[in-house]
């Protein structure tokens, strides 16, 4: 008996979720990066749910892959704004597996909008075999990307990740620069990189109607990334580094669609990356929630 | 002892700032020279409508569909907002935001858009 009403309780516990999710989806106005953060924060109580892909050939007769994140990302207050990450990745002739998770948070210590915003970034991550290449740091290359899922499984990272993400807006463009350090919590050393983008949407002026393919809906630039050595051998050598255009358009209903070709820029880059993404934005996640339980409860 | 009198100010002196903000005290921060900026989009026939769909997009979430507002939110229909404000400090508070008092900066929007929000808020007196 007591089975049977947790079943129910769990059932109108999601179709909750459903609704909320599906009738409440907000303009999310998002930068089109893959990999450099903004310093725009997620919007107070809204949920971004996105899906972020990444498809590579690693040179020297490596397999092609497909690693993705699924993030959830939750805007506590109007200067925090924390996230939650899976990661997995597809190998061809390989397998597809599940690589981890991570969980970051970013604060603005300055609040206003200045000629430059600082944003403190942590994250802890719990991956291995990760191909989503959110980041380039230390001596990452191409060559990490030729182990076998079954070996590279093997190799556990615990990491702690902290970035200084810089960002201006200035007449319609953003401007950003990340510094980023990375630690092994095992004994490995500090690892650095960096990455910077500059993005601006086609239109300025909102349109006075509705329209699905003006120029507002769109966003372009570019972005580059890439390591910048560890603490014992720091600089842009022995190391990979990516540079693309990218672009994001924010359909009516809701969903944003980003892609971006990325070109490696040295040999120990992989040589092209695709990366595409979707991601769809729930204003006032919680309180709709809540709500929604409050209706629930009355019926 | 010295920890809790720390821990004591500190709360007071959030305290302070959210009922700051909440009084409308941000219009006490906007600069002399942006206070007095003027709307480029005052003029413009579709500036309202434009500023509507800005609206809706992205304020209606907070600030209710009739600008109505809630008990978190602020309505917009105020006598603040309507007449205390100028155009100029509108634009300053979507710009940067009352980050601690949960209103977010707008910046990213970018400057025509939020003049044309501001053509709206302003014809709803």
């Amino acid at each position: 008996m007591k089975m049977n009403f947790n079943f129910k309780l769990l059932r109108v516990g999601f179709l909750i979720l459903c609704g909320a999710i599906f009738t409440a989806s907000v303009f999310a106005q998002e930068r089109p990066y893959f990999v450099t953060y903004s310093h725009e924060m997620e919007e107070p109580g809204n949920l971004d749910i996105e899906l972020f892909n990444a498809v590579g050939t690693p040179r020297r007769g490596g397999n092609t892959f497909l690693g993705s994140n699924i993030e959830f990302e939750y805007g506590a207050t109007a200067w925090w704004t924390t996230e939650f990450y899976l990661d997995g990745q597809a190998t061809a002739n390989d397998s597809t597996i599940f690589t981890g998770f991570r969980w970051e948070n970013r604060f603005r210590p300055i609040l206003g909008e200045h000629w430059i915003n600082p944003v403190i970034y942590a994250e802890f991550e719990d991956t291995s075999a990760d191909k989503a290449l959110r980041e380039v740091v230390g001596h990452d290359g191409s060559d990490d990307f030729l182990e076998s899922n079954a070996d590279a499984r093997t190799d556990k990272e615990r990491e702690m990740e902290l970035k200084l993400i810089l960002g201006s807006n200035y007449h319609g463009w953003n401007i950003s620069e990340n510094i980023i350090a990375e630690k092994n919590l095992s004994n490995d050393p500090w690892e650095f990189g960096y990455a910077i983008g500059a993005s601006r949407p086609l239109g300025l002026k909102a349109s006075a109607h509705d329209c699905t393919f003006c120029a507002e809906k769109f966003q372009a630039g570019v972005e580059m990334y890439g390591g910048l050595g560890d603490r014992y051998s720091f600089g842009l050598n022995d190391t990979s580094h990516y540079i693309g255009p990218t672009i994001n358009w924010q359909a009516p209903n809701g969903l944003t669609a980003s892609f971006s070709p990325q070109f490696g820029l040295n040999d120990f880059s992989i040589p092209r990356l695709y990366r595409f993404g979707l991601s769809y934005e729930i204003d006032q996640f919680l309180s709709r929630v809540t709500s929604g339980f409050r209706h629930g409860g009355g019926q | 002892m010295k920890m809790n009198l720390f821990a004591f100010a500190c709360v007071i002196a959030l305290a302070m700032q959210v009922f700051a903000s909440s009084n409308g005290a941000w219009l006490t921060k906007v600069p002399a020279k942006e206070h007095e900026k003027t709307n480029p989009f005052r003029d413009h026939a579709d500036a309202v409508a434009a500023g509507q769909r800005v609206y809706k997009d992205h304020c209606s979430h907070c600030h209710g569909d009739n600008q109505q507002g809630n008990k978190k939110h602020p309505q917009l229909r105020s006598a603040r907002v309507q007449r205390e404000a100028t155009e100029g400090d509108l634009h300053w508070l979507l710009v940067n935001g009352s980050m601690g008092h949960g209103m977010p900066s707008w910046s990213k929007l970018g400057d025509p858009q939020i003049w044309q929000l501001v053509s709206f808020l302003k014809s709803l007196h």
